[in-house]
């Protein structure tokens, strides 16, 4: 009776968005006479913190301070369609939303500077800290308060722009499963290390370290969340959790916390990680996605990791004491058999 | 059974509320004094969400009567917010990106404040134990363990510890 | 890699929403309350499968502060609309159960009273006269001729490609010709894998808070993942010109694909609409457990034909996924699995069925992964299975057979954004595993090795 460590790994793909695409957001943008850039958006924040990558998306696209972008959200009789936040889609489809919309808006923007600092709107760039300037002679500029101002006063135009992301919809081949099922793909490779205890069947996760190529990282700490998060709910997926607890039968299903096992600070092991950025297609900056990946890859790897430690292959969840110690004892009893 | 009037200290004031007994110090807070920052993630006492600090002592406000508390003190997470800005330990949560959902969040900074009160520069498995009824199923922890270790760091200053 | 000259995007900004976390101060939906406000609980199946021979609301009514009570015959269009929203069909799931019940917590009458006390037990006093019929909880089991048949067509599996007028079992993806390869492998490697089902578990349980505005319009106050999605969806429940619903969030305490679901709200509106009051309707966290949609119980059984080199040359999968009681969202959970189910590896002849199963269980859903999680679960044990019956190192394995950049996968999308190797031996540098020279060779642009430009 011993505890053994093994070592397993897995390496997954992940799709963005929904599969067969027709799932369109839109953003509306329009500048105030404050200088305030408001993005309205009818999309939902699940923690995620998609109200934050959109502003940075939106302030970047339209080279403004990040401090200047409000979002406004999610009501719908202020916004504009949004399909909805799942499937790795919120940042790669509003975010392209708002590029599209921030263009348009700078169009007005460069427009307004051309003529308040006389050249052409092609010789003018944003500095990203609120102003508008002559390309190769910054002391040239105007501030994006004064531009929203003068447009609106004196040229009588708004800064605005509408913009809108759809993959189109389309169809399964029903005889060859021919099929666009992904916008861009991202990936990951995790390695897990565990200790099994052979004689209570217990699995100690050691150790989840993985990589990650996620297209761009709008922002890193927001990514990191999502891995060490992700993580988490993996290991718990591949080793606690379950609603029928004697499946396939549905008695004694959990009614809460104290039944159902939701890991708790105690129970995390060290989670480390790299972000690889090799930028997609067609996301916003080259963004891929990250929400929904980092819970798949941890499952195999612990799962692969006790096939190292003690030889048994777990292929029901979860890896539960009681079906490793039964997997144990097979192993054993085939041993035997083999060596009479 | 008729309502009653229960008298207690919230967040530093005197109250008096007119309730029936057995309700939950929750169901008062959020419902009667609309202090929603106390969160209801399962109202059965196992997630933490709820936690509000009675005479200084972590407790879960959803299976604590309201007879209870009478003549004690309760501090809330209102009750710790300055008027302006942050407390070190809201300024932690924020600065370490130990926030995702929110939903959990108020009850971690109460047992926070609980813990950095008794044990001014706790270990990490001290702050994993103390937060060991809290769940919280977006951060993985990591992030909220740091922020706990900066909070210590800001009350009492990083008197020389790397 | 592309180097962009970027302000903001790449900096680590703090949440926007973060000062309102730590505060306390921002507002979820179960924070919302107004004056005159009912609360709707729920009367539940408390059996599997059932007929319902009638409902007794007398002893409900009896309650202090019941105010009435809602069945199927209160719902316009008793039926959820979420499939053919996004234009797959038919959709099959009742509001509120008419004659009978598939799942126990399935929803049967709401109940809205004064107090939430009232509520729950105005609920718990109604009585359901049941007639407990024959339940299956395994996939295969549901898929014998001699199972209780749950759904009105006849089947217990889903019809794909009702839209096209044809009528297929299972979703199907046919690429090269796995039988002839089969027999041309050196090794066959086989296994069974199976998903548990598991709750979302967010610590903020599902909800909506419902208001009549005085222009004969609703706020709905929600923590939907999906606005827009909901709205339409309760408009075609109640029968009403969408713009009627005015839908207010944005703001939710975790997701994780368990809020796309739509099931709180046209009964709360309903309820608003029928009492004229504002209506709270928020899941216990028993029924957030017991009653709210799971990830299904995926099972998938994998044969692979290997070659000594490590080629793998072949792969045939069925999977049978438990969508429990009702679709939801699984018919189209199914599809994205088929599209991902031979892995992000390049493997010439790919067999795939993949079927939606109907059980007597809790609804299973989208969640965190959608049919991909157990596809990446099996497809990777079964790598490692595959390593050790041909004595390969399981990187070396993975490396040999990972696909590239301008591969054709089995759903004939060419491969554009592939980096599987690349985020490999990142891993394999951050674990300190040393790579042997001729994998370090390989890159996800050039199959003959050489460098990415």
């Amino acid at each position: 009776m011993a505890k053994h460590r093994g070592v397993g790994m897995a390496a997954v793909n992940y799709p963005t968005g929904m599969n067969l695409g027709g799932d369109p957001s839109q953003a509306l943008i329009h500048a105030t006479t404050t200088g305030t850039f408001v993005i309205t958006l009818s999309s939902t924040d699940l923690g995620q913190g998609l109200k934050t990558v959109i502003a940075q998306i939106g302030a970047e696209a339209l080279g403004v301070p990040f401090e200047n972008v409000l979002i406004d959200t999610a009501d719908t009789d202020t916004g504009p369609h949004c399909m909805g936040t799942f499937a790795s889609r919120a940042t790669h489809r509003v975010g392209n939303a708002v590029i599209r919309a921030a263009e348009e808006a700078r169009k007005v923007m460069f427009e307004v500077a051309s003529e308040e600092l006389e050249v052409a709107p092609e010789d003018l760039e944003t500095d990203g800290q609120g102003n508008i300037r002559v390309k190769g002679s910054p002391e040239h500029s105007i501030n994006i308060v004064d531009l929203a101002l003068a447009a609106h006063f004196k040229y009588g135009k708004t800064i605005s722009g509408r913009g809108m992301y759809i993959k189109p919809k389309s169809e399964v081949d029903p005889d060859t499963g021919a099929m666009d099922p992904d916008s861009t793909e991202a990936h990951a490779c995790t390695v897990a290390e565990v200790e099994v205890d052979d004689e209570t069947g217990e699995v100690k996760v050691l150790s989840i370290k993985s990589a990650y190529e996620i297209g761009r990282q709008v922002n890193p700490k927001l990514v990191e969340g999502q891995i060490q998060g992700g993580s988490l709910m993996g290991m718990a997926h591949a080793l606690y959790e379950t609603t029928a607890p004697y499946y396939p039968a549905i008695d004694h299903a959990p009614g809460g916390f104290n039944e159902y096992i939701v890991p708790g600070p105690q129970d995390q092991p060290e989670i480390e990680s790299v972000v690889l950025e090799y930028p997609s297609v067609n996301g916003p900056f080259g963004v891929k996605g990250v929400g929904e990946m980092t819970a798949n890859s941890p499952i195999p790897a612990i799962i692969n990791a006790i096939h190292d430690a003690v030889g048994v292959w777990i292929t029901e969840l979860p890896a539960t004491p009681e079906k490793i110690l039964r997997a144990l004892e097979e192993k054993r009893k085939e041993e035997e058999r083999g060596a009479e | 059974m008729k309502p009653k009037i229960v008298s207690f200290t919230l967040n530093g004031r005197p109250v008096d509320v007119m309730v029936r007994p057995m309700t939950t110090l929750q169901n008062v807070l959020r419902r009667q004094l609309e202090l929603t920052a106390t969160k209801a993630g399962c109202r059965q006492g196992s997630c933490g969400s709820c936690t509000v600090l009675v005479n200084g002592e972590p407790m879960a406000a959803c299976l604590l009567p309201i007879e209870d508390v009478e003549g004690q003190e309760v501090l809330t997470l209102e009750g710790i917010t300055p008027l302006h800005g942050l407390h070190p330990i809201q300024e932690a949560f924020f600065e370490n990106f130990a926030v995702q959902c929110g939903y959990c969040t108020p009850g971690m900074i109460m047992v926070t404040k609980a813990l950095l009160e008794r044990e001014p520069r706790p270990d990490e498995a001290t702050i994993r134990e103390a937060l060991s009824g809290n769940l919280c199923r977006c951060t993985g922890y990591q992030a909220i363990v740091q922020a706990v270790t900066d909070a210590a760091d800001r009350l009492h200053g990083n008197g020389g510890v790397s | 890699m592309t180097k962009q000259l970027l302000n903001v995007v790449g900096q680590s900004v703090h949440r926007r929403d973060g000062m309102g976390h730590v505060t306390g101060r921002t507002t979820f939906v179960d924070d919302i309350q107004f004056r005159d406000m009912l609360y709707l609980k729920m009367v539940r199946s408390p059996v599997p499968h059932a007929r319902i021979r009638g409902i007794d609301f007398s002893e409900a009514e009896k309650v202090p502060g019941f105010v009435r009570a809602l069945t199927h015959r209160d719902v316009p269009k008793n039926i959820y609309t979420i499939l053919c929203l996004i234009g797959v069909g038919p959709d099959e799931e009742p509001v509120l159960a008419e004659d009978r019940v598939l799942y126990k917590g399935e929803q049967i009458a709401a109940v809205v009273a004064e107090s939430e006390e009232a509520a729950v037990e105005a609920a718990s006093r109604v009585v359901v006269d049941l007639e407990e019929l024959p339940a299956v909880f395994d996939v295969e089991e549901a898929l014998k001729p001699d199972a209780p048949v749950l759904k009105p067509w006849g089947t217990n599996y889903f019809i794909y490609d009702y839209e096209y007028g044809q009528s297929n079992p299972c979703r199907k993806v046919r690429f090269g010709d796995v039988e002839k390869a089969f027999a041309e492998a050196d090794y066959i490697v086989e296994g069974r894998y199976q998903m548990s089902p598991i709750e979302h578990a967010p610590t903020e349980t599902t909800g909506c808070v419902v208001k009549p505005e005085p222009d004969g319009r609703y706020t709905v106050y929600t923590n939907t993942q999906a606005l827009f999605f909901t709205l339409d969806n309760s408009a075609l429940i109640l029968n009403i010109p969408f713009n009627k619903l005015h839908f207010v969030g944005g703001t939710v305490g975790g997701g994780f694909g368990g809020k796309v679901d739509v099931i709180v709200e046209p009964i709360a509106i309903l309820a608003a609409m029928k009492t004229g009051r504002p209506v709270k309707y928020v899941f216990s966290r028993e029924e957030e457990m017991r009653c709210s949609s799971t990830r299904g119980a995926w099972r998938m059984y994998f044969k692979d034909g290997v070659m000594k080199d490590g080629r793998i040359i072949a792969r045939k999968v069925t999977t049978y996924a438990d969508a429990g009681a009702y679709n939801r969202h699984t018919p189209y959970a199914v599809t994205k699995h088929a599209a991902n189910v031979a892995g992000p590896y390049s493997i010439p002849n790919v067999w795939i069925d993949a079927y939606c199963v109907y059980t007597n269980r809790q609804p299973g859903s989208a969640m965190r992964g959608f049919g991909v999680t157990p596809a990446s679960f099996a497809v990777e044990v079964q790598m490692d299975r595959i390593a050790h019956t041909i004595g390969m190192d399981p990187w070396e394995l993975r490396f040999i057979n990972a696909y590239r950049n301008g591969d054709v996968r089995p759903h004939r999308k060419v491969v554009e954004d592939a980096t599987l190797i690349e985020t490999m031996k990142a891993a394999a540098q951050l674990v300190g595993k040393e790579l042997p020279e001729h994998l370090l060779a390989m890159n996800s642009w050039d199959r003959e090795g050489g460098h990415h430009g």
